[in-house]
């Protein structure tokens, strides 16, 4: 369980923002920050893990007090225990895949251990080679086999996928997911991409110029009640092509981009850019087995 | 006129001394210049530049005035430890790591500086502490950087003149380095011996340059 209050002025690239946040992240729970760049996601991160110190606060982890500016505790980031997933990877380029995994230890000889993460992340045949050899998805994979050979308490991951093309994205997507149903870690994952924070969340906290407007389970977040379709998704618009009587959206749902049709009523008001919400009622779907070809 | 070959080697101890004990003092100073908030980051960083522009006859003045027997730091020295530093190769060391200091701690900190904060940030969220950081992560990634920090102090000892002569005189066997060498003989119009000398100090510090150069083309050599 982990409650936490942050008070901190920051200067972002809008001018001064206060960060006044205050939540609390369940035992074992995946919760992400979700906002556009600039909201202070990234900062929320660096305060949980210490790097940075908060003007005003309260920071509890498992009962244990890590931060309180009332009576001047604050524990150093080297005693929290947090695995820290950075945006660019952050790898320390003097060691091999295995050496960077194996530096996090925190007792030497559980080489076992570092065999296991490397499998998991897809790693083991590449273990030899340095971060410069890897491409920028092998390379976040190795920081989050890193991060977690440390077995931290709490992982914090910064908008990882940022970087990497859409295959590679899901691929990851997988890969956290599962680490997670493995070791059970809680969790607290930043992004702007609202598939991605869809996908793996319990639940999501939206933050908005340093500020949590609004929080809940990711269907109830996006998705308004009243729709009841079978099929819901979120999506981005492409492009609007409007006709004289109809209107065919481009939308990006995940990594694919669907054409629909939308009445003028419905077309009105929606432009390129925009979040909208495609629901169907259709209960004849054509369901075809997946193949993963082009995925890395 | 023989040829001596002592003055050489004086000079060689003596630059390979003073690199050993700036790599110590270098390294930790650096360190902090490249990452301290303190207010008297630009004041430190001005004395230990002050090298680069003061002409070494000045230092070697002041640091002769320092630690003469008649002022209070030389007495002290001399009775406490019974230790000279005027005319003798301890001065000439402790004259040279001063006249040297920039050219390690610069490049240090440079490469210090030169690293993404990410990369200790990174160390730190490991659970490893600041030390631990600075000897598996950061030194390791600033090799270029050490060694040509090294090489420029070794090759700058060698070729120093004015702060040696300063505090350290022309006495032969201790404090008569090859450069101080060269100089009497040239005074003696001894330009045979003067060119000995000359010709291996000429080639010691092409060869240690050199050296360098090819071991990093990638490294750049900011003076």
């Amino acid at each position: 369980m982990i409650k936490a209050r942050f008070r901190k002025k920051l200067n972002s690239a809008k001018g001064k923002m206060l960060l006044d946040v205050e939540f609390e992240i369940g035992d074992k729970e995946f919760v992400s920050f979700y906002g556009n760049s600039g909201a202070g996601k990234t900062t929320v991160l660096r305060l949980l893990s210490g790097l940075i110190v908060p003007d005003e606060g309260y920071l509890e982890v498992d009962g244990r007090v890590w931060f309180d500016s009332r009576r001047n505790i604050d524990l150093a980031p080297q005693n929290r225990r947090v695995g820290f997933v950075f945006q660019d990877h952050n790898l320390f380029p003097h060691m091999t895949v295995r050496r960077n995994v194996e530096f996090a230890l925190k007792s030497a000889g559980e080489s076992d251990f570092v065999d296991e993460l490397l499998e998991m992340v897809r790693m083991r045949g590449l273990e030899h080679q340095k971060p410069s050899a890897l491409s920028g998805g092998q390379r976040q994979r190795v920081a989050l086999a890193r991060a977690l050979a440390a077995r931290p308490r709490l992982l914090l991951l910064d908008e990882p996928f940022s970087s990497l093309d859409a295959g590679m994205r899901l691929g990851l997507q997988d890969e956290i997911a599962l680490i997670y149903r493995k070791f059970g870690i809680t969790t607290v994952f930043v992004s702007h991409d609202l598939p991605e924070v869809f996908r793996l969340s319990k639940r999501i906290f939206l933050l908005e110029e340093g500020k949590i407007i609004r929080s809940g389970p990711p269907e109830k977040m996006f998705i308004e009640d009243r729709l009841s379709g079978k099929f819901k998704f979120v999506g981005s618009v492409i492009e609007v092509a409007r006709d004289s009587f109809l209107n065919i959206l481009s939308v990006q749902v995940g990594n694919n981009i669907v054409k629909v049709l939308a009445t003028g009523e419905e077309a009105e008001g929606i432009a390129a850019g925009d979040k909208v919400i495609i629901a169907s009622k259709a209960f004849n779907p054509i369901v075809m087995k997946y193949r993963e070809e082009g995925l890395s | 006129m023989k040829y001596e070959l002592w003055p050489i080697l004086l000079t060689l101890k003596l630059a390979v001394l003073t690199t050993a004990i700036l790599i110590l003092i270098g390294i930790p100073l650096g360190y902090w210049l490249a990452y301290t908030k303190s207010r008297f980051r630009s004041l430190l960083e001005t004395l230990v530049s002050m090298p680069l522009v003061l002409p070494p006859t000045v230092l070697g003045f002041y640091l002769l005035l320092f630690f003469s027997p008649g002022s209070l730091p030389g007495r002290l020295l001399e009775s406490w430890f019974d230790l000279r530093i005027v005319f003798t190769f301890a001065g000439l060391v402790i004259g040279s790591v001063i006249f040297s200091l920039p050219f390690m701690v610069n490049p240090v900190k440079a490469g210090f500086q030169s690293l993404p904060a990410s990369l200790s940030e990174a160390a730190y969220t490991l659970g490893k502490s600041r030390t631990e950081t600075l000897l598996r992560v950061l030194l390791p990634n600033i090799k270029p950087s050490l060694l040509s920090a090294a090489v420029m102090t070794f090759a700058h000892t060698i070729g120093e003149f004015g702060v040696v002569l300063m505090i350290g005189g022309n006495i032969p066997g201790s404090t008569r380095v090859a450069s101080i060498a060269i100089y009497g003989e040239v005074e003696s119009l001894n330009y045979a011996s003067a060119n000995f000398y000359s010709l291996i100090l000429l080639a010691i510090s092409f060869s240690v340059l050199f050296a360098l150069y090819i071991a990093d083309k990638k490294t750049r050599i900011g003076f």
